[in-house]
């Protein structure tokens, strides 16, 4: 629901401020969301001054210096650092983006960072995925086949068919698309969300697959699918530079071609 | 409405994947999502029609009107134009009301209660067309 203030222990405050070192010349400011669970404080923006001339390039780079040399306390996900394990997923200059794909040259002035949108945070840039996790599990994402595998274990496709899931199985699960959609903000926990409506889309596309129609039965609701009104924040934030929102868009034309 | 974070209580126990299951598929929603696309469609020409016949009609007396509306022609347009109005009009709004009541009980009753006015207002509609060019 649509809620106009944050409630009272949600409000964020100013937070303390760290100067970049003594001679620094190429100074930016990092504006960081900081919550921490245990302390019964109110969330608050921390700033750290940043030397850019001793930093990587990207804002993972100034998030992974300033909890090493800064501040140890900044809590954040992090893993590949090259875009494919999307652990580091989070709202960096007012976009869900991977902090490690996310250049800080990109970023107008301050770069500020925060958690996932209007998701629980676990602590600081940690946001909690159960519920997006276990919406990804209802529409199970593994093949489903009746046909037996041939003798060699393998489920042949043709090189259109395997065509068909490209733009698809790319998606690494960062959930910057899902975070981003208003209509996932409102009404989550009834709407699957793009990113794992476009999951299921890829295994509708999946040839070796047999289950299309239990899979179109499953999301023709007008919760689970249609709270998608096209608002296309999702392909707009994607990292990977994917189109949740066609996928939905070919889910929908599918349901419509099957009956009539 | 959330519980300040020191409060040990926890009202919600079901797993992620229940609540995500919920109640399982409506085995709905096409048919609606589907005819307000249809709607929109119909609606671009029927109501580049009805701008035209109103700038036409500018100044004419009420005789021309009704003469007007008894054609065959344009008494079915405007029939087409107030039923597929009204029947946008019902859907789209009841998209609204679902996308932000997310009490059951008043999302019931707003979406019947804009149902019942629709309908109403599209009778309304109908008739008075009906009686003039009748």
């Amino acid at each position: 629901m649509v809620a106009f203030n944050l409630p009272l222990n949600s409000r964020i405050g100013q937070g303390k401020t760290f100067p970049a070192a003594p001679g620094a010349k190429n100074v930016r400011e990092f504006k960081i969301y900081r919550w921490n669970p245990d302390d019964g404080a109110n969330p608050r923006t921390d700033t750290y001054q940043i030397d850019l001339d001793a930093c990587g390039p990207m804002v993972l780079d100034a998030l992974i210096k300033i909890k090493n040399e800064v501040d140890p306390t900044l809590t954040f996900r992090r893993s590949c650092r090259e875009g494919i394990c999307g652990s580091c997923a989070m709202n960096i200059d007012g976009g869900n983006t991977l902090a490690c794909l996310k250049p800080i040259e990109d970023c107008k002035g301050a770069v500020k960072i925060s958690p996932l949108p209007h998701m629980p945070v676990v602590k600081d840039l940690v946001p909690d995925l159960s519920q997006v996790y276990a919406q990804y599990r209802s529409i199970e994402p593994w093949l489903q086949a009746d046909s037996p595998a041939p003798p060699d274990g393998e489920r042949r496709q043709s090189k259109e068919e395997r065509a068909q899931i490209d733009g698809l199985w790319e998606c690494i699960l960062c959930f910057c698309c899902s975070t981003s959609c208003p209509s996932y903000w409102w009404n989550g926990d009834r709407y699957l969300g793009p990113a794992v409506l476009l999951q299921a889309y890829r295994w509708i596309a999946d040839t070796r697959d047999e289950a299309t129609g239990q899979r179109l039965d499953a999301l023709e609701d007008p919760f689970k699918l249609y709270r998608c009104h096209t608002i296309m924040n999702c392909t707009d934030s994607c990292p990977k530079g994917l189109n949740p929102a066609k996928a939905i868009a070919e889910i929908k034309k599918l349901i419509v071609e099957r009956a009539g | 409405m959330a519980q300040p974070h020191n409060n040990a209580h926890i009202d919600i126990m079901r797993s992620p994947l229940g609540r995500a299951r919920g109640l399982g598929s409506a085995r709905a929603g096409a048919s609606h999502w589907w005819a307000q696309r249809l709607t929109a469609i119909a609606l671009v020409p029927l109501t580049l029609w009805f701008i035209n016949a109103v700038i036409h009609l500018k100044g004419a007396e009420q005789t021309d009107i009704i003469a007007w509306l008894s054609s065959p022609l344009s008494l079915t347009l405007m029939l087409a134009l107030i039923v597929a109005t009204f029947h946008h009009l019902q859907l789209g709004l009841q998209v609204v009301i679902e996308d932000y009541v997310p009490d059951h009980a008043k999302k019931l009753i707003s979406i019947l209660a804009i149902k019942a006015a629709c309908v109403i207002l599209a009778l309304i509609c109908i008739v008075s067309v009906l009686k003039l060019g009748l």
